[in-house]
């Protein structure tokens, strides 16, 4: 902190000196404020950083072209990218503008770390209601302005192997979770499972269970912000996902250990699954050497009687600009830059995302029938992770609890719902601290 | 000058019996090793004690994620982080207590086996034969590859449907017909045993070899004309020319294994499961990853206490003996 004072006191009394010698030569200061570089931590949206570095760098270009304003972009691992971002926020030395999975969004807020967009700032980047309702809810904390953008929207979806479906006499995708079952059970076979999933995997497992217990009429904060984990329904949910290993058996046990966040995927592109719940990723799924034509999707459906019809979190990913910015007016030029209409079709198609801006969906590369069922989705069937400044606690403490109950249902030990319940009652107690 | 501790200078005063007339030139030549040694007392002060005092700072304030980006305006917290990590009959304490005792066991099993292994080595190197330095070298490679590589490496392998090692037991060697699995349930505390071991049994066969060779032939000689077989000249030569040596390695590997970090977090990712839950991991999981740094830091200084006392012990201990021998 005095480090930072000495040398923003440094910076001070040099550019005071500077414009000492200008004598107030405006043009010169003119100049100099347009010789801005912004610094963007991208998250990595394509197949690999690098490939995030090529399919953005002709937009930062035409950026630079249209405004004169410079932007260092730096792509930064999903591994890293909240360490770095906390780092920024607690030493006050950290990018312009950035990339935040939008979960985080109430708790990042919570640091006030990053500008709010209030009615004023919003309009400057060109209003609101150019965005997707459902992916603005999942921006910061109802009631307070929000803290960032969405800029690339997702999904998740049922993806399932059509040719599989042919085979086993199955002419349509699962309606009721019951069918789905069914249908797992069908398709479970020497050769293959009937679904896969990152058992191993925090996030994933937390936004899965998530959405089972939203079928379910469950809620894991009432509506004060208070915790409320250890509640039936959230049990009811949480049963579900692991009855997929321990009462279905339609998906491989050793499912349980996957963690790196693709080997899921890579199962159902290889036909070792017959279907996933996976957000956007067909792309990903022809890179792995899927046909295209075997690729189908559907909503993630709910047991029969779901109190919700509730089949995704509001995926995706959320543009910020940091408040220690210097470059605050720059900064939100970008912002409005990244969500205007051509850019959200071209960043989008490339990531095979789906756009923010409504208006990005007159594009005939958004027409498709997949990009359908996402945006409808999106529009009727998601709902935002809980907007509480806890949520990333709430997701790393329930996440890691799921994870070790799939591991010992993978092992053969029945998780029993009182199990459940113990496991929710001591992650609730663990948030207090 | 006024801050030089007057003792050592007394006691040369004493061994010289140098007059007090003589006193002022001695003290013009002390300043020369306190200048010497300025660099590293600055080092030590911004590389070890300020951030522990900062940390020991943070674990009496309530340090969330509300508070990171202005640490002074954190609410002080007393004890009441100390008090939430050691309330021993809450969901919160049980897992601190719980990840304590894996971490225990851990080190224990981890050190007894690779002192164990680099023992034997080392004395299976101590003499020269045909192809010596080839097998020391051979078990040098687990320490100098990178953690990082060889630890995947270790979890692909370990893998329950496509590892190699499950593809020896079960399919070729038909040990079980069920594939087990190491990286989660109760196998993973020894999956990650075994990859500790590897990674950690060449620095302590390194030391062992290093000490061996200090040690005079003829004493084997002598011993051996007493009639005495392998066994007893390890016993009684190579053991007690070791035990400095022993001393401080046993030392070093106690607190590397306990603060173990870096091979369980490529090994099992951000979550460890909790039957290999070590403590420095689930801090991290308490501070880093829940955002709680005011829990992380009690729960850091409470393990910076444990190690100091296990030390200071240890070090009392193995100097008696060493009064007595």
């Amino acid at each position: 902190m005095r480090l930072k004072r000495i040398t923003s006191a440094v910076a001070v009394s040099l550019v005071a000196a500077s414009l000492a010698g200008c004598g107030g030569n405006e043009e010169t200061s003119g100049g100099a404020a347009e010789d801005v570089t912004l610094t963007y931590w991208a998250s990595n949206q394509g197949t690999s950083l690098e490939n995030d570095q090529e399919v953005l760098q002709p937009q930062l270009d035409a950026f630079t072209a249209k405004t004169g304003i410079k932007v260092d972009v730096e792509v930064v691992p999903w591994s890293d990218l909240l360490n770095r971002i906390l780092a920024a926020t607690a030493s006050g030395e950290g990018p312009d503008v950035l990339n935040i999975g939008n979960t985080w969004s109430a708790s990042l807020q919570a640091t006030g770390a990053l500008t709010p967009f209030d009615d004023a700032t919003m309009a400057e980047i060109g209003g609101a209601d150019r965005f997707l309702a459902g992916s603005l809810a999942a921006t910061g904390a109802p009631g307070q302005p929000p803290t960032a953008v969405p800029v690339y929207s997702l999904a998740y979806g049922l993806y399932y192997n059509k040719s599989m479906f042919a085979e086993a006499g199955i002419t349509e995708p699962p309606a009721t979770w019951e069918e789905l079952v069914e249908a797992g059970k069908k398709l479970t076979t020497p050769e293959h499972w009937g679904m896969s999933i990152e058992g191993g995997s925090v996030s994933e497992n937390i936004h899965n269970v998530f959405v089972f217990s939203e079928q379910q009429g469950g809620s894991f904060f009432d509506d004060a912000g208070k915790p409320t984990f250890d509640t039936p329904e959230n049990v009811a949910g949480i049963k579900q996902y692991l009855d997929l290993i321990q009462t279905d058996k339609i998906t491989n046990p050793s499912n349980a250990e996957y963690s790196n966040g693709t080997e899921a995927l890579a199962d159902f592109a290889s036909g070792k699954s017959a279907m996933v719940m996976w957000q956007a990723a067909a792309g990903s799924l022809e890179e792995l050497g899927m046909d295209p034509a075997d690729i189908g999707v559907a909503p993630i459906p709910a047991p029969s009687g779901a109190a919700e019809d509730v089949a995704s979190i509001v995926a995706g990913i959320n543009l910020a600009v940091f408040d220690n910015s210097e470059h605050k007016p720059q900064a939100l030029d970008f912002v409005e830059f990244m969500t205007s209409t051509p850019t959200q079709i071209q960043l989008n198609k490339t990531y095979g995302s789906l756009p923010a801006v409504t208006e990005a969906y007159s594009d005939p590369a958004f027409q498709t029938e997949a990009v359908e069922t996402f945006k409808s989705i999106l529009d009727d069937k998601a709902v935002p992770m809980p907007a509480v400044p806890e949520e990333s606690q709430f997701e790393t403490l329930v996440g890691t609890a799921v994870k070790n109950m799939l591991a010992q249902a993978a092992s053969g030990t029945v998780v029993t719902e009182q199990a459940i319940s113990e496991q929710l009652a001591a992650a609730q107690q663990q948030l207090a601290g | 000058m006024i801050t030089v501790d007057p003792a050592p200078e007394a006691g040369t005063e004493a061994r010289t019996g140098s007059t007090p007339v003589r006193a002022p030139r001695k003290r013009k030549r002390q300043w020369l090793p306190y200048l010497l040694l300025l660099p590293v007392v600055v080092a030590e002060l911004l590389i070890h004690i300020i951030p522990m005092v900062i940390g020991v700072g943070m674990s009496f304030l309530e340090l969330t994620q509300f508070y990171v980006r202005n640490w002074t305006a954190a609410p002080a917290a007393g004890v009441g982080n100390y008090r939430f990590v050691l309330q021993f009959d809450e969901a919160s304490g049980k897992a601190l207590l719980h990840s304590f005792w894996t971490t225990v066991q851990f080190t224990v099993i981890v050190l007894a086996l690779s002192w164990a292994l680099a023992m034997a080595a080392a004395i299976w190197t101590q003499h020269a034969f045909r192809g010596r330095g080839l097998v020391r070298t051979i078990f040098l490679v687990p320490y100098a590859l990178p953690v990082f590589a060889s630890v995947i490496t270790w979890s692909f392998m370990l893998q329950r449907d496509n590892g190699m090692v499950n593809h020896v037991l079960v399919d070729q060697l038909h040990l079980t017909d069920e594939r087990p699995f190491w990286l989660i349930g109760d196998n993973s505390f020894w999956a990650l045993i075994v990859v500790e071991v590897w990674r950690l049994w060449p620095f302590a066969f390194l030391a062992l070899t290093a000490g061996m060779s200090s040690i005079p032939a003829e004493q084997y000689e002598a011993a051996a004309i007493d009639g005495a077989g392998v066994l007893r000249s390890v016993r009684w030569v190579t053991l007690p020319n070791l035990r400095s040596v022993n001393q401080v390695l046993l030392l070093v590997l106690f607190l590397w294994t306990f603060n173990e970090f870096t091979v369980p977090y490529t090994f099992f990712g951000k979550s460890a499961p909790e039957q290999a839950d070590l403590i420095s991991m689930h801090i991290y999981q308490n501070s880093f990853v829940t955002w709680n740094f005011g829990t992380g830091s009690a729960m850091s200084v409470l393990l910076l206490l444990f190690l100091l006392a296990v030390t200071a012990v240890y070090l009392l201990l193995t100097r008696k003996k060493d009064v007595d021998a």
